[in-house]
């Protein structure tokens, strides 16, 4: 199934991110071009594979419940492109 | 004077073994930066002037008159360039991305809390693909990186200017990280030395993520020994890090010691067909008979499931990616678009506007595999062939104490070149890529130049947290060979 | 006849000191942007490494649950846009809970129900916007909330009344108090709690389409948001309608529903494991020894209460709701052995205390010791129970002993007949009419002979000697 301009568009939007029509079309055409490429995968028995999300066999990684001293404000909001007082300012969220 | 080397060109070992002052050496690293950087662009940023001296991080707070007291340690007074995904506290880190333009983050790496311990002088930040995604240092905001040796041709990537940088003498030693080949490829395209560790060696603390079970920090140098000293510095448990391994690390320059006698070395059948470049496998050959005359022994092995990786990395590594790179969305730090109509448009417009044409299109392929319906058919099989993948590994090592291969399939490529075609340019790191899905550690040191003089890159595979059996090959066969002296015309 | 169908998601918020994945505090109601880091703001670089403690009480949560604890159980990225999120997803669990398959019993009125407890399984909190600002064109971010950790709760859809969710939500509140693992205050959000609601004809197995209701901000929001919810859900549907599968928000100061949004934006929330956590695997040893530290809870508590003190059930489960409260009333018992007079004084005159004073039952300001004293004192006569109430009230005030106070304040009760004989005179003399008025058969005018007796001694005077005092008197004169 060829991926559509229209499957590119929802994805975009999922990953909030706009895109024009041309980039549109060239993004639907450049990722057909991977999906056939890693569809490859589709070929291979797979079945009783575990899959492997972590490489290295490590579990139970834990901190202490410790308190570490957190940031100074000023630290927390000097790369903010909009703050007011204390807060980050970010357009109206509207629910 | 005119005997004596120039400081800029010793390494960290040479200039450790000398009596000369800090201000000389670095005196010497300015001009010479002044001099190249103008045809390389290595740095995203580089040291810059400030006073009469340069914008670097002293080691110990620098007083007006920057008297350099350089604290002692195993890097004292070595200048290190940071590639620019690696945080510094207070200096701009930005992925060589518009969206994280003027991020100045408020908290030191690991890595670079352990340099500053061991001495060193960060120099300034390297250029790089944006966000590590390319093999090319071509997709960056601040223009691409040139490779030393033939200004026409990429320097690789994503670590190009880290690669660059060591290459062109402007800096001592740099850092740079590696996904699927990141390390390794610049510095064989650009004739050093680059090792990516194995997964849980070094904290990714402080590290922006590409591909969170991909990643990790490695050092690109001028020899296998430096290598070495900068391993034994970043390594090591980091409680910061969950994903970092407990695990003791021994001294890696004990292991300069030139034995290789009776070393089994596999060759993978699947790396030595097709697509590979005829001056590459000549260097290859050249390289086989080297190691041989040392007393190595080469058996031919089978990682069957090669032909796979290319495309579980590029399911894996951009979904992680796209997810990874959400943050990025001009509401607490970086680039946002503030003419905007709302918070979503201002989401997409920051995000459409911030991010470059690879990123974007990796996210999208990322978003895309890991969305509802697609997830098993791509994300979940996807992981579980990188199972396969790890096994293919686990078997080989059964019988072999490393594996070689070249770094990658040809040498430098031109600027443009590959730009159109993102797909040519994922099957570039056909060597590279397998290594990070297993989780193993590899090194690339230089094997050989092609008649244009252009690098090539051998590159020694060994099992996890085995590094100590990387140095000892690569020491052994640097130790026969002059490529490393061979240095760039600028 | 149509049947309502409720589903609750209860989140909680876990009481640890410092944040899920970080060391940040997790102290409400600090300054905004003050408790933060690079971890929990999700800055470039950062990674999360779990509080060992959020593991045990999530665990501790899901035993009490009676749910299945897998040996194996993993973190999830959940991926979505929103400002309060730092790294636009959250870290939670998807495909393989802390928890689940448990059951919670709660009260009904001929006994019990058991309700299916789905799924427990861990996540980190948002941070909150706030709209209300100098700029009406924005939002403004605090971060304080962001990481702290959540334990959510899905039941099956199997609770038949906005009142028997209403019964599940206070037994889990009292459940999770026992363990405490959270303090549970709906107010301060430390508890929030989503319901699914759906009706079909009785009998039918098939669901009816749903709506999600949020925003329910108190117990009593929970009640009539759901009773306000059933009711539109009726009306259409008995008008012949179809309910709109859509996600409302419960607006308590109106009353009523509004929608927040429809089922065509629904999200895709792109779950896969989280690569920055490792897994967590349990031997049933490390379960065991978290069973261990799990006190009695409540229900357990309730028929032993019934059982060992001959309480009602009634008063037991008032004495229960609360382990503080239930642990003084215990140690009280060591003491004094009248169980029902034990048990009415703090369900009267010391609860009242605890609620005037908005105390929580842990902070008791006073020992069992010095409880149980007063309580004798009252029954041997030296204090009558009515200057009992004002000791009690002193003792919360001051924590001074009880006979301290009565030392202090001249509180003892007289039941001096020599003092009481000439204060009954006195009242005698001055009030004639009402002796006249007893004589004729007026009952009420001896209470109000005992009333002036009470207010001249201040009301310290023995009752029942001046009572019967008073009717000699009165009959010899």
């Amino acid at each position: 199934m060829p991926i559509s301009k229209s499957e590119v568009k929802y994805t975009a939007d999922l990953a909030r991110i706009k895109l024009n029509d041309e980039e549109l079309e060239i993004l639907a055409i450049q990722l057909q071009k991977i999906v056939d490429f890693i569809d490859k995968l589709k070929a291979l028995d797979i079945s009783g594979i575990e899959p492997t999300s972590h490489v290295l066999p490590l579990h139970n990684v834990f901190r202490q419940d410790e308190l570490t001293p957190s940031l100074k404000t000023e630290d927390t909001l000097k790369n903010a492109p909009s703050k007011e007082g204390n807060f980050f300012k970010v357009p109206k969220v509207i629910d | 004077m005119d005997n004596k080397k120039d400081l800029f060109s010793l390494t960290a070992g040479e200039i450790t073994g000398q009596k000369h002052g800090t201000e000389e050496l670095v005196s010497s690293l300015a001009k010479r930066v002044e001099a190249v950087e103008k045809k390389v662009h290595a740095f995203a940023k580089k040291p810059q002037a400030r006073g009469q001296w340069f914008g670097f991080h002293w080691p110990k707070p620098q007083t007006e008159n920057c008297n350099l007291t350089i604290r002692s340690g195993p890097l004292s007074g070595i200048p290190v360039s940071i590639k620019d995904n690696i945080c510094v506290k207070d200096d701009e880190t930005t992925c060589a991305s518009k969206i994280l333009s003027g991020f100045k983050p408020p908290y030191d790496a690991e890595v670079i809390r352990r340099l500053k311990d061991a001495g060193a002088i960060l120099w300034g930040k390297t250029n790089m693909d944006e966000f590590a995604f390319g093999s090319s240092t071509e997709n960056s905001s601040y223009g691409p990186t040139r490779n030393p040796h033939n200004l026409e041709c990429v320097p690789g990537g994503s670590s190009g200017g880290s690669a660059a940088a060591v290459a062109a003498d402007e800096t001592i030693i740099s850092l740079g990280s590696d996904t699927g080949g990141s390390i390794r490829q610049p510095a064989a395209f650009c004739g050093v030395v680059g090792l990516k560790p194995t997964y849980g060696r070094v904290s990714r603390y402080g590290l922006i993520a590409f591909a969170s079970s991909l990643d990790q920090i490695g050092p690109i140098t001028k020899d296998v020994r430096d290598c070495a000293v900068m391993m034994n510095i970043i390594s090591g448990y980091d409680p910061k890090d969950s994903t970092s391994a407990n695990i003791e690390v021994p001294d890696f320059t004990k292991s300069l010691n030139g034995e290789i006698k009776n070393l089994r070395v596999g060759l993978p059948k699947e790396y030595f067909t097709h697509g590979m470049d005829n001056e590459v496998k000549a260097a290859m050959d050249e390289a086989i008979a080297t190691l041989k005359t040392k007393g190595a022994k080469f058996i031919e092995i089978s990682l069957p499931h090669t032909e796979y990786a290319v495309a579980v990395y590029y399911i894996v590594a951009t979904a992680e990616a796209s997810s990874n790179l959400a943050r990025f969305d001009g509401v607490q730090y970086g680039f946002r678009q503030m003419n905007s109509s709302g918070l979503i448009d201002m989401y997409k417009n920051s995000r459409g506007e911030g991010f470059g044409n690879e990123a974007k299109r990796r996210i999208i392929l990322g978003t895309y595999v890991l969305s509802s319906g697609y997830y098993d058919a791509y994300y979940l099989r996807a992981q579980k062939v990188r199972t396969l993948i790890k096994r293919d590994f686990d078997t080989a090592f059964k019988e072999i104490d490393c594996i070689i291969t070249p770094t990658s399939p040809t040498p430098a490529f031109k600027i443009g070149e590959k730009a159109t075609d993102p797909l040519k340019m994922y099957l570039s790191d056909i060597y590279t890529i397998s290594v990070n899905l297993a989780g193993v550690p590899a090194i690339s040191i230089p094997c050989g130049f092609t008649k244009e003089k252009l690098p090539v890159g051998l590159q020694i595979i060994a099992k996890p947290f085995d590094e100590e059996m990387l140095f000892k090959a690569a020491f052994a066969y640097e130790s026969q060979t002059n490529w490393r002296k061979i240095k760039p015309k600028l | 006849m149509l049947e309502t169908v409720i589903g609750l998601e209860v989140h909680v918020q876990l009481k640890t000191k410092t944040k899920a994945f970080c060391g940040c505090s997790t102290e409400f109601g600090r300054l905004p942007n003050s408790q933060v880091c690079p971890v929990c703001l999700g800055f470039p670089g950062s990674l999360p490494v779990l509080n060992k403690t959020v593991l045990e009480y999530g665990i501790k949560v899901g035993v009490a649950l009676n749910c299945k604890i897998p040996e194996y159980t993993k973190f999830d990225r959940k991926n979505y846009f929103y400002p309060d999120l730092p790294k636009n997803y959250q870290i939670s669990q998807y495909d393989q809970p802390l928890a689940q398959s448990g059951y919670l019993d709660i009260a009904i009125e001929n006994g019990t129900k058991r309700i299916t407890i789905k799924r427990v399984h861990l996540e980190e909190d948002a941070g909150k916007l706030i709209h209300e600002g100098t700029d009406s064109s924005a939002s403004y971010v605090d971060y304080n909330r962001a990481g702290i950790p959540l334990l959510e709760i899905v039941s099956e859809p199997e609770l038949n009344s906005p009142d028997e969710a209403y019964q599940y939500l206070t037994t889990l509140k009292s459940i999770i108090r026992y363990l405490d693992v959270s303090d549970c205050d709906m107010e301060k959000g430390s508890l929030r709690c989503d319901a699914n609601i759906s009706l079909r004809p009785c009998g039918e197995k098939k669901l009816g389409v749903k709506t999600e209701l949020k925003n329910m901000n108190s117990f009593k929001a929970v009640k009539s948001g759901l009773e306000y919810e059933i009711k539109r859900q009726l009306a259409i549907l008995e008008a012949g309608g179809k309910v709109t599968q859509q996600t409302l928000l419960w607006d308590e100061k109106k009353q009523k529903t509004a929608v927040m949004r429809s089922k065509e934006e629904a999200h895709d929330y792109r779950y896969f494991p989280e690569p920055d956590l490792v897994p967590f695997i349990f031997k049933s040893a490390d379960i065991k020894i978290i069973k261990e530290t799990i006190p009695e809870l409540p229900q357990e508590k309730l028929l032993r209460f019934v059982k060992e003190f001959s309480l009602a059930p009634y008063e037991a489960n008032i004495l229960t709701s609360d382990k503080s409260l239930a642990d003084f009333f215990e140690k009280c018992s060591r003491g004094y052995k009248n169980y029902k007079n034990l048990s009415n004084w703090i369900i009267g005159a010391f609860l009242s205390e605890i609620n005037n004073r908005s105390i929580e039952p842990k902070d008791i300001p006073i020992t069992p010791e010095k409880f149980t004293l007063l309580l004798n004192l009252a029954d041997t006569g030296k204090i009558n129970s009515l200057t009992a109430k004002t000791v009690l009230s002193e003792m919360f005030e001051t924590q001074k002993s009880p006979d301290l106070i009565i030392s202090e304040k001249n509180l003892s009760q007289i039941s001096d007949s020599g003092e009481l004989e000439q204060i009954i005179t006195q009242i005698i003399n001055v009030n004639e009419k009402s002796v006249t008025d007893y004589k004729n058969g007026k009952a009420n005018a001896l209470m109000f002979l005992i009333g002036q007796a009470m207010k001249q001694t201040k009301g310290k005077a023995n009752p029942n000697m001046v009572t019967e005092m008073l009717k000699e008197r009165i009959k010899n004169a």
